[in-house]
C-alpha cells in the first residue's frame, strides 16, 4: 500500500505538511522533487495533516511534488557486508560501492531491559595515563569528550579507536569537516583498522537535518553486532551539531523552547542515544565515545550540561591535554580495584596534590611569598604536567603507576602524601631518580 | 457494562488526542488498540469532545482513527506480599519476568501482573464480629524477614464489621481472606493484595506526627552535621559528576531503616544494574539477610518512555506508604526528581500550556510539594508508628541552584545537602558543601559540639579566602592554625572513603566517639612555633586519623593508633588555664 500524495499544503523550514490518510507516526516517506529524491519522516499527525521533516532540506521542493509513504519506520542495512564501507547521513553509500538493502533493521528500536544488562567490568586500555590511571575507560561506557573547536578531540577519538581492543569501530560524523573525515579515514587505514570500521558520514556541507539520523543508524548497526557477540566502539563527532539540528526542527514546529532555544526533551533525546551503550548478558557490548563541543567553552550550556547528566563521566580536553579536574569516569571504580593495589591511592593522592598545586600557582601569580611547601608543590605540578598529562605520553598502566610514585618521591616525603603506610612500605621508591 | 471507546485524531510524539463518544474521567487509564497491541495511556486533559492523553509507550506507527478503550480506573499500584526484592518499571511491570518473556528488549504493550501468583501462609489477627477501620490489620503473612500485614483496604470508609475471616492457612494472592460489612450494610471482600491509585496519598492512619528520631545513614557529614529524621524529607542537588548517585547508593546500603524503595527516575540504566546485581550479595548486618530482601526498585531509566517517568515516582511513594502502614520505617530515594519535572515540562509543552520559568509548567511547585508531603511519621490506628522518609536527588541545569526545580524543592524539604563542584573536583567526598547545606532536624551529636564543628569550618573558610587576597604571610599564626584545624576536620571527619570497607560506613557510637575526639582537638591550643611547623603537625595528625578511620571499631589496631595520636597531641598541647 504505497500511496502517492501530491498535496503539499505547507513548507516551513525543513518541515512540510501533506494531506494524507492512514499514515503511521514516525513512518518514512520519499519525496521526489527537481532536486532529486529525499527521505522524510512523520513527526506529527493532526487529522489529515501529516507533518514531515525532510532530511535533505526543503529547498527546491514544490507544492506539487510527489510524496510516497513507505509504510514503515526508518531502517538501515546491517551485517558484515557493511565493514569497511562508508555511508552518508541517510544510509546511501559514499564510497562508490554497491547499495546494501538486505538484512535491514529498524533504527531507534526499543530500550534494553535493565535486568538484561551486566555490570561493566573490563577496562579498555588506551596507553594515555590521564585516562588509564585517573579515569579508566570501561567497556560499555558512554563518555563524551567536552572540548571547544580547535582542540584535537578528533585526534583523541582516533587514537583511542586504534589502540582499543574492540571488534568493530563505527564512526558517526555529524557536521564533520571534510578534512576531519579524511583524517579519520587515513588514520584508521594506516593502522589497518579500516576493514573493521563502518562510517556514517554527515559533513558540514550536507543539509543540517540529515545529521539527525546519524547516531540512530550508527547505534542500530552497533546493537545488531553487539547482539551477535561483537564488542563495538561507536565514535560520534560532534553531538552538539546533532542537538542543534533538533533545535532547528523543534523551533520550526513552534514548540515552546526550554533553555537557549533547545527543546524541552533535549535530555530524553540525547539519553535515548547514549543509553544504547550496553554490555549484554551473554552477548557483546557497545561503548560510546562522543565529542561534544561546548559553545563559548561553557560547560553549563544545555548540550554539555544535559550530556553530563546522561553519560558515565566526561573527559575535558583543554589546551591539548585532558584536564584532571572535571574529567571523570564514573565506571573507573569497577576496574581500578583489580589492576594493582596502589592504583586508587596513586589516583586520589596525585589529584589532591595537583589541586593544591593549582592553588599555589594562583598564589604565585598574585605575587605572594612561596613557602617551603609551596615550592614542593610547584616542583610536583611541573613534573606532573610534563610527564603525566601530556597526550604525547603513551605507556601502559603499570609503567604509569610506577611513574606516579617516582614523581611523588621526587617532590615529597612519604607522610606529606598522606598515603596509607602499608602502600608506602611496598611502593615508595627506595632511591628516587 | 459496555466499554467506553474513542478514536485517535492527533498524534504528537507521546501525546495522543482522542475524539470522544461518551464521558471520560480525568487521569483515567486508557488503552490504544494498535494491531494486536494494547498501549497504556492516561487522560491528562479534556477539551470539548476531545481527550488528550499521555502514552506510556512509544507511539511509533500509531495512526489516526485507531480505537481507544477507556478503563474506568485511575493509574493504580498493586499492593501485597511479594513486592520486596522486586524490580519494577514505572508502571509496576516486573522487569525480570518481562525479560523472561521478551528477552533483551522492552517490548511495548506487554503488561504483566506486578505480584506473581503465589501462596502465602496467612495468620488472622481479628475475629468475626470485630470492628475495624481502613488500614486496620486483619492478619499477616511472612515476607522475607518481615510480618507483612494484610490490611483493610485503605479506600473503605467508616467503621466496618468483620463478617468473615480466613483461618490460619495457605492462601493464594488472589484468594479472598475476609469479608467486611460497612455501615450501610454493603459487603466488601478483602484479598491478600489491594490496589491504590498512585497519585493519591494513603491516609489510613490516626495522626501525622512531627519527625523526631534521627535516621542514621552512617555518613558522618550527614549524621553529625546535617541530620535527617525518620519521616523527614531532604534533597541532594548537585551538578553532574558531584556524586549524587554514589551518595544515594551508599545511603540505600547503610541507612538504618526497615525498607528502602529506590526510584531510579530518568537516570542511567547502569546505575540500577549495579544495585540490582550487588544487593543480593550484600548482607544487611541488622537482619543478616541480603540487602535486596529489604529493597524495592522502581526503575524508569532515561531511555524508557518519558511518560512512565512521572508514574515511577508516584508508584514508588505509594509502595513506601503501604509498608509504612505496617508500622515500618521506610526510606524512599528518588534519583532524580529533575527528570520527573522534565517529563512534566515535555508534556506541558505538547499541551501548549503557557510556560513558567525555563518552560516548566506553572504547577511544578505544587506537584513537587505534594510529593514531598507524602513523607512523614504517622501513628497508626493500633498505636504503633511508621514512617516514610524521602530523599530526592535534584539535577539542576548547569549546576545552578537558582533554577526552578531546586528552588521549589528547597521550599518543602527539611534538610538540604548541596553538592558542590569545587569539592568534587578536589576529590573531597562526599561532596556535600558544609557551608551551604542546612538541616532543620536534630541529630545525635550534642548541639553545642555540632555548632563548634560548623564554626571551625566557617572560620577556616574565611581565613582561606583572606589568604587568597593577602597571602599566607599576611595572616597571623593563630589564624593559620584555625585554618588548618578546619581543613583537618574536613579531611578526617567530613570526608569519607566510599571504597574503604571500614570507612564507608560509620556507626552512631563511633561517630559520637570520634566527633568528641576531634571536637577536643579543635578547641585545644597547641605549641607550634611557626606556620611550617603547624602545617607539618596537622599533616601528620591527618595521616594518623585517616589510618584510624580505616581500622575496625575498637580493634587492637584502632586502640594502638588512638594511643599514637594521643601521644602526638600531648607533646604539643598547651594545658588550659584554669
Amino acid at each position: 500500500m504505497q500511496k502517492v500524495y501530491t498535496s503539499i499544503i505547507q513548507i516551513a523550514g525543513d518541515v512540510i505538511t501533506v494531506e494524507a490518510e492512514g499514515v503511521g507516526y514516525n513512518d518514512v516517506a520519499q519525496i521526489s522533487s527537481r532536486q532529486g529524491t529525499s527521505l522524510a519522516q512523520v513527526i506529527r499527525i493532526a487529522g489529515e495533516k501529516v507533518f514531515l521533516q525532510v532530511f535533505a532540506g526543503s529547498r527546491g521542493i514544490s507544492t506539487g511534488d510527489k510524496v510516497r509513504f513507505l509504510g514503515r519506520p526508518m531502517v538501515v542495512a546491517s551485517g558484515d557486508d557493511l565493514l569497511g564501507r562508508i555511508f552518508n547521513g541517510s544510509g546511501a553509500p559514499l564510497d562508490h560501492g554497491p547499495e546494501i538493502s538486505e538484512n535491514t533493521i529498524d533504527i531507534g528500536g526499543p530500550p534494553v531491559n535493565p535486568v538484561k544488562r551486566i555490570i561493566p567490568s573490563k577496562m579498555i586500555r588506551t596507553g594515555i595515563p590521564m585516562i588509564d590511571v585517573f579515569n579508566s575507560l570501561v567497556e560499555s561506557q558512554k563518555l563524551p569528550i567536552f572540548s571547544i573547536p580547535g582542540e584535537p578531540y578528533n585526534e583523541l577519538l582516533a587514537r583511542i579507536a586504534i589502540q582499543a581492543e574492540v571488534d568493530i569501530i563505527i564512526l558517526g560524523g555529524m557536521g564533520l569537516k571534510y578534512d576531519d573525515y579524511l583524517f579519520f579515514k587515513e588514520t584508521l587505514r594506516q593502522h589497518g583498522a579500516l576493514s573493521r570500521s563502518i562510517f556514517f558520514m554527515h559533513t558540514a556541507s550536507d543539509p543540517v537535518v540529515e545529521c539527525l539520523l546519524v547516531p540512530d543508524m550508527a547505534l542500530a548497526v552497533a546493537e545488531d553486532f553487539a547482539l551477535k557477540g561483537r564488542r563495538v566502539l561507536v565514535l560520534l563527532s560532534d553531538m552538539t551539531n546533532f542537538a542543534d539540528a533538533l533545535k532547528e526542527i523543534s523551533i520550526t514546529m513552534e514548540q515552546v523552547p526550554s533553555n537557549r532555544g533547545y527543546p524541552g526533551d533535549l535530555y530524553s533525546q540525547l539519553a535515548s542515544r547514549y543509553e544504547k551503550a550496553v554490555d549484554f548478558e551473554g552477548a557483546g557490548s557497545i561503548t560510546i565515545l562522543a565529542a561534544t563541543t561546548m559553545p563559548g567553552d561553557d560547560v553549563t550550556h544545555p548540550v554539555p550540561d544535559n550530556t553530563g547528566y546522561i553519560t558515565e563521566g566526561q573527559f575535558y580536553l583543554k589546551s591539548g591535554v585532558i584536564e584532571p579536574f572535571g574529567s571523570l569516569s564514573r565506571l573507573k571504580q569497577q576496574v581500578n580495584g583489580k589492576t594493582r593495589p596502589d592504583h586508587r591511592a596513586i589516583m586520589d593522592t596525585m589529584i589532591q596534590l595537583f589541586a593544591s598545586y593549582r592553588q599555589t600557582v594562583e598564589k604565585q601569580a598574585m605575587g605572594f611569598q612561596m613557602s617551603a611547601w609551596d615550592k614542593k608543590l610547584l616542583k610536583y605540578g611541573g613534573l606532573f604536567e610534563k610527564d603525566m598529562m601530556s597526550l604525547k605520553v603513551n605507556i601502559p598502566l603499570e609503567d604509569a603507576l610506577d611513574l606516579g610514585w617516582e614523581i611523588l618521591a621526587e617532590a615529597f616525603s612519604p607522610e606529606e602524601t598522606a598515603i596509607k603506610r602499608s602502600l608506602i612500605e611496598e611502593y615508595w621508591p627506595k632511591n628516587s631518580r | 457494562m459496555n466499554k467506553r471507546i474513542g478514536h485517535i485524531v492527533e498524534i504528537n510524539a507521546n501525546m495522543v488526542t482522542v475524539g470522544l463518544e461518551d464521558f471520560v474521567i480525568q487521569n483515567e487509564v486508557a488503552y490504544i488498540l494498535h494491531g494486536g497491541l494494547r498501549l497504556k495511556a492516561e487522560v491528562i486533559r479534556v477539551r470539548d469532545d476531545r481527550a488528550q492523553m499521555q502514552v506510556y509507550e512509544s507511539t511509533s506507527g500509531l495512526k489516526v482513527g485507531e480505537q481507544v478503550e477507556f478503563s474506568d480506573e485511575l493509574l493504580s499500584a498493586e499492593l501485597g506480599p511479594g513486592l520486596l526484592g522486586q524490580i519494577f518499571d514505572g508502571l509496576q511491570n516486573p522487569l525480570p519476568a518481562l525479560a523472561k518473556e521478551c528477552g533483551f528488549f522492552l517490548k511495548r504493550g506487554v503488561y504483566l501482573e506486578a505480584l506473581s501468583d503465589s501462596e502465602w501462609g496467612f495468620t488472622p489477627l481479628v475475629k468475626k464480629g470485630e470492628h475495624v477501620l481502613a488500614g486496620s490489620k486483619l492478619g499477616f503473612v511472612p515476607e522475607k524477614v518481615f510480618k507483612h500485614y494484610i490490611m483493610v483496604p485503605f479506600g473503605l470508609k467508616g467503621v466496618l464489621e468483620v463478617v468473615d475471616i480466613s483461618a490460619q492457612a495457605r492462601r493464594g494472592i488472589k484468594e479472598k481472606i475476609a469479608v467486611l460489612k460497612d455501615q450501610s450494610g454493603k459487603l466488601h471482600e478483602v484479598f491478600l493484595k489491594q490496589r491504590w491509585p498512585v497519585k493519591l496519598p494513603i491516609q489510613a492512619y490516626a495522626e501525622k506526627l512531627r519527625p523526631a528520631e534521627p535516621l542514621i545513614t552512617k555518613m558522618r557529614l550527614i549524621d553529625s552535621l546535617f541530620p535527617v529524621s525518620r519521616g523527614g524529607t531532604y534533597c541532594i542537588p548537585g551538578p553532574f559528576g558531584a556524586g549524587k548517585t554514589v551518595l544515594q547508593q551508599l545511603t540505600s546500603r547503610h541507612a538504618e531503616v526497615d525498607i528502602v524503595i529506590i526510584a531510579a527516575c530518568g537516570e542511567r540504566a547502569g546505575e540500577v544494574v549495579e544495585t540490582l546485581k550487588t544487593f543480593p550479595e550484600l548482607i544487611d548486618p541488622r537482619t543478616n539477610s541480603p540487602l535486596i530482601d529489604r529493597t524495592v526498585i522502581i526503575c524508569n531509566t532515561s531511555s524508557m518512555p518519558v511518560a512512565a517517568r512521572e508514574s515511577s515516582v508516584y508508584t514508588a511513594v505509594t509502595i513506601a506508604e503501604y509498608y509504612r502502614q505496617m508500622g515500618l520505617n521506610v526510606l524512599l530515594l528518588a534519583d532524580s526528581t529533575s527528570r520527573w519535572a522534565q517529563a512534566m515540562r515535555e508534556m506541558s509543552g505538547r499541551l501548549e500550556e503557557i510556560p513558567g520559568e525555563e518552560a516548566f509548567p506553572a504547577y511544578l511547585e505544587s506537584r513537587i510539594a505534594s510529593f514531598y508531603e507524602r513523607a512523614g511519621l504517622v501513628r497508626l490506628h493500633d498505636g504503633s508508628t511508621g514512617s516514610v522518609t524521602i530523599g530526592g536527588a535534584v539535577s539542576p541545569a548547569g549546576g545552578n541552584f537558582e533554577e526552578p526545580v531546586t528552588q521549589a524543592t528547597l521550599k518543602v524539604v527539611g534538610a538540604f545537602h548541596g553538592l558542590s563542584r569545587e569539592r568534587s573536583d578536589a576529590r573531597r567526598y562526599p561532596a556535600i558543601d558544609p557551608l551551604i547545606s542546612w538541616s532543620k532536624y536534630k541529630g545525635f551529636i550534642e548541639e553545642k559540639k555540632e555548632n563548634a564543628g560548623h564554626e571551625a569550618l566557617r572560620k577556616s573558610y574565611e581565613i582561606f579566602q583572606m589568604m587568597k587576597v593577602i597571602g599566607e604571610e599576611g595572616i597571623s599564626l593563630s589564624d593559620y592554625i584555625a585554618y588548618l584545624k578546619g581543613e583537618f576536620f574536613d579531611f578526617v571527619y567530613l570526608q569519607q572513603n566510599a571504597f574503604d570497607a571500614v570507612d564507608e560506613a560509620t556507626s552512631k557510637e563511633r561517630q559520637i566517639y570520634i566527633f568528641d575526639f576531634i571536637h577536643d582537638i579543635l578547641l585545644t591550643d597547641f605549641k607550634l612555633e611557626d606556620k611550617e611547623q603547624a602545617l607539618r603537625f596537622f599533616q601528620k595528625l591527618r595521616q594518623l586519623l585517616r589510618t584510624w578511620n580505616s581500622s575496625a571499631w575498637m580493634s587492637a589496631e584502632f586502640k594502638q593508633i588512638e594511643e599514637e595520636i594521643s601521644i602526638l597531641l600531648e607533646e604539643k598541647r598547651i594545658p588550659e588555664e584554669k
